[in-house]
């Protein structure tokens, strides 16, 4: 190795980035040459200087601040830093603690249900798999549940009303098999989806909009339904205000 | 489903995101105070920084942040020599001129035990002596010696081969022996 290849391999060697072979080399070199072997004793003082000053600034908390604010915050309070509030918190009963984590973890569930329900609805439209049981008949759809799942879900047909019942369908949800109901208005699809314990239970009909899809649900007979469309909200309310109506007229 | 799950962790982009970066932000400043001399200009380039990392943080591959946020730090630095109307132009040639100049670097082994006066050099003298330094060296040594990337990391972030890196290294530090050699002599 010449001095001018080892006056620069000696960063390299100072800075940990040779290899065994290399700073071998570097070394066998120094220890020959009095002028390399100096200017490695220097270098790795100076390094040794550099690393013992201080030589950060410190970002002034201001700038911190105004970066904190600068970036948005999430309009919902995120899991996450609830559970960092805890951490943080100290001062929170477990208790308290807990009652919260339940809360969120509800959330989180009622969030992965109206993403599946979403997702059972793309998929009985893109896979020719709408229907289980064709029909616009109620008396053949209800009975093809039979067996198939164990509740009896409302099987109502609303052809008078403006929604026609084109037939019924096993689908899951929360990784639960449900009844999904199929309705079309006009060229739209709503499928109904019908089981016990998927979502909590509503005191009052809730529509949502969701990646452009419309979905109302509300809660019957102890059964959880979900309306999943593309329809416009307004007729989906429609179709659920129909839907109770005729229920409660079934049930007397 | 996917496109749900993309909706749904959009929430936690923003907190995802502060957990990521906040924690280098000194690192940022400091570059940014080495890059442009002057503290005020510094806030304002990390601001810059931090605004322009967010808005891309989904092209963030993953790995090692730090390099990721100093390169974006350094881009903004870049856009404030132009508005400063120091170019680049310049600067390359400041680059060139001093990487050809090897000789009369290196003094004769001092007689004075240098340690001792290293240690003697306080930090603020040893700031101001960086600060001295051409622009790329400066740079090259401070995202080494104080930000602590990788020769690797540091030809990411500037945009040159690893070779370069080792030699302007090479070059920061034989100017900054030189400095605080003479900052010896006149003290």
């Amino acid at each position: 190795m010449t001095c001018d290849e080892a006056e620069v391999m000696l960063h390299a060697l100072i800075d940990d980035e040779l290899d065994a072979g290399h700073s071998r080399d570097v070394e066998a070199h120094a220890a020959q040459c009095a002028r390399c072997a100096a200017q490695l004793a220097a270098y790795r003082d100076l390094r040794q200087a550099l690393q013992g000053g201080n030589l950060h600034y410190a970002a002034p908390a201001s700038l911190r601040r105004s970066i904190n604010r600068a970036v948005p915050s999430p309009a919902v309070t995120s899991r996450r830093t609830l559970l960092k509030g805890f951490a943080l918190g100290g001062l929170v009963s477990a208790a308290a603690a807990a009652s919260v984590t339940l809360v969120i973890v509800r959330e989180d569930r009622d969030k992965r249900i109206l993403g599946d329900a979403i997702s059972a609805h793309l998929r009985s439209l893109q896979a020719e798999h709408l229907t289980d049981v064709l029909s616009t008949d109620q008396h053949t759809v209800k009975p093809w549940f039979n067996g198939r799942i164990d509740l009896a879900p409302p099987v109502i047909d609303l052809t008078a009303q403006g929604f026609t019942l084109i037939g019924g369908r096993l689908d899951f949800i929360d990784g639960k098999p449900v009844a999904a109901i199929v309705y079309r208005r006009r060229v739209h699809v709503i499928n109904l989806f019908v089981a016990q314990g998927i979502g909590p239970a509503l005191p009052a009909p809730k529509v949502e909009t969701i990646q452009g899809f419309n979905i109302r649900r509300w809660t019957d007979q102890g059964l959880n339904l979900m309306a999943v469309s593309d329809l416009n909200s307004d007729e989906l309310e429609e179709f659920g205000l129909k839907f109770e109506e005729a229920s409660r007229a079934a049930h007397g | 489903m996917a496109g749900y799950a993309a909706y749904a962790s959009d929430d936690g982009k923003a907190e995802r995101f502060r957990a990521a970066a906040l924690p280098y932000l000194d690192d940022v400043f400091t570059l940014a105070r080495y890059l442009l001399h002057n503290a005020a200009d510094a806030e304002d380039a990390a601001q810059e920084c931090y605004l322009r990392a967010f808005r891309h943080f989904e092209t963030f591959r993953g790995g090692p942040i730090k390099p990721w946020l100093l390169a974006i730090l350094r881009n903004v630095c870049r856009a404030e020599y132009a508005r400063r109307g120091a170019l680049a132009a310049v600067l390359a040639d400041n680059v060139d001129e001093a990487e050809h100049v090897t000789d009369g670097l290196w003094s004769e082994a001092q007689q004075s035990p240098e340690t001792e006066t290293l240690r003697r050099l306080h930090s603020e003298t040893m700031q101001r002596l960086i600060t001295q330094l051409p622009d790329a060296f400066r740079e090259a040594i401070v995202l080494r010696e104080i930000n602590d990337l990788s020769y690797r990391e540091i030809a990411n972030v500037t945009g040159v081969p690893v070779g370069t890196v080792m030699s302007r290294l090479a070059r920061a530090r034989a100017l900054l022996r030189t400095a605080w050699l003479a900052e010896e002599k006149g003290s």
